[in-house]
């Protein structure tokens, strides 16, 4: 049964896809995307792949569908029609496909437990997570302890994309003010009311997620993603200005920088006390609540750039827009 | 059995290409965006579809849970932080986006193309 109706998802995967390439208005393609989103992180979770669904469904539904909106405001909707010149794409695009679907032919089956992947490090890892960690969730623990230094690495990466946003979006340009477009919402009372309900345990959820990601499916990822989600929710209701009197730009900013300096941070603090940078095992008496202590420590920090840059990416496409 | 085994395959190559193609045929800069996330989604599905192993469950060691089967978690942590990363980088594409608008009057390659090659 979960295998048609994952095969089913698929399909529809790939119709919306085509109609995303197909539509010639931009905001029905960006509104496709969000479909299609949404239906990725079905698939995520007929996967076992709870986490990545959580995440998928928060930022790839929810923000970007809001960032690519937010853009668009200050672009035209429609995609201009072009005359041919794509035949030599789709033949190319047509063959790379070919040559990609030949080589599935020795891939191993699907689902197969003694595939490759299987085998090499992950028995490791869900050992040793029992063992030196004692978290259920062994997500968490890889991705907190195991490859501290390549989540490190990421969310330095999400801090500069984030600052890159900022320096191309925030120089200033004399305009005035239009109050209209502030407003959000207001007018419009059934998706007032109902946004309304759902602000409060959106945030809720978030810090649960955030704080129970040792435990159950979660973790400063999608924590960042779920808080930045509320806000951006009360932002669209309530109009800019309301959502920046809860959360102001210069605290989003200390936000961001502060979460990647504690990350850091926990990693000297490692050095300091005589052993490797993002050691955990030296934080506290025993290794193992050391290790705890020190996952707890970086999710925040994961969380706080997370939720930091997300929203202030978001205030300055609306402040653009709202500009032009 | 084989189109089941290897139908997640060819879903992941479908898309792929078809976010391929959006990058490369396509004129307009957003929807060269939307396939550029389209082409990474579809590195998603791939990866999480390597994870999954039949029968097992999600990776979360707990007592109430009795199956020892669990599915690859290793794949999993490296798409949950590239999603994240994901948006980052299309957040900043958005923003050269919004600058190029702002700069040349249009999204549409030829026509900022032109407007370079005249000035």
């Amino acid at each position: 049964m979960t295998a048609v109706f994952s095969i089913f998802l698929l399909c529809l995967l790939v119709i919306t896809a085509a109609a995303v390439i197909r539509t010639t208005n931009l905001f029905v393609a960006v509104m496709l995307m969000g479909i299609f989103s949404l239906l990725i992180a079905v698939s995520f979770f007929l996967l076992d792949a709870a986490d990545v669904a959580l995440t998928e469904a928060a930022v790839g539904a929810g923000i970007s569908t809001v960032l690519f909106l937010s853009a668009l405001a200050a672009l035209t909707e429609e995609e201009r029609k072009q005359a041919g010149g794509r035949v030599t794409a789709l033949i190319s695009v047509s063959i790379t496909g070919l040559l990609m679907a030949y080589a599935t032919l020795h891939k191993p089956d699907f689902g197969d437990p003694s595939a490759p992947a299987h085998q090499h490090l992950t028995p490791w890892f869900m050992q040793t997570t029992a063992e030196q960690i004692d978290i259920p969730n062994v997500i968490t623990a890889i991705l907190g302890s195991f490859r501290g230094y390549d989540t490190l690495g990421e969310v330095f990466v999400v801090l500069v994309a984030g600052i890159g946003v900022l320096f191309l979006l925030s120089s200033p340009r004399p305009s005035s003010q239009d109050k209209r477009s502030s407003e959000g919402l207001k007018h419009y009372l059934i998706p007032r009311m109902i946004g309304r309900l759902l602000i409060p345990f959106i945030l809720l959820f978030g810090l649960y997620v955030q704080f129970h990601g040792e435990y159950g499916p979660g973790g400063g990822f999608q924590a960042g993603a779920l808080i930045a989600a509320s806000i951006i929710l009360y932002g669209l209701l309530e109009g800019q200005q309301r959502a920046l009197a809860v959360l102001p730009i210069k605290f989003l900013r200390l936000l961001m920088a502060s979460g990647a300096l504690l990350y850091a941070g926990v990693g000297v603090v490692g050095i300091l006390r005589g052993s490797y940078f993002l050691d955990y095992s030296v934080l506290a008496a025993d290794p193992v609540t050391a290790q705890q202590v020190g996952i707890i420590l970086i999710e925040a920090g994961v969380g706080m750039t997370v939720t930091g840059v997300l929203l202030s990416v978001y205030h300055a496409f609306v402040a653009r827009g709202k500009l032009q | 059995m084989i189109l089941l085994d290897l139908f997640h395959y060819w879903v992941f190559i479908a898309i792929l290409m078809m976010g391929f193609y959006t990058v490369i045929a396509k004129q307009n800069l957003i929807k060269k965006l939307l396939g550029l996330s389209l082409f990474q989604s579809a590195v998603f599905l791939l990866f999480i579809g390597i994870a999954k192993v039949d029968g097992g469950t999600t990776p979360i060691l707990h007592p109430s849970i009795s199956t020892e089967i669990f599915s690859n978690p290793l794949p999993q942590v490296l798409i949950l932080t590239a999603i994240v990363v994901g948006i980052s980088t299309s957040a900043l594409g958005l923003a050269i986006v919004v600058r190029i608008k702002e700069a040349y009057g249009s999204i549409e390659e030829d026509q900022i193309q032109s407007k370079d090659e005249s000035a």
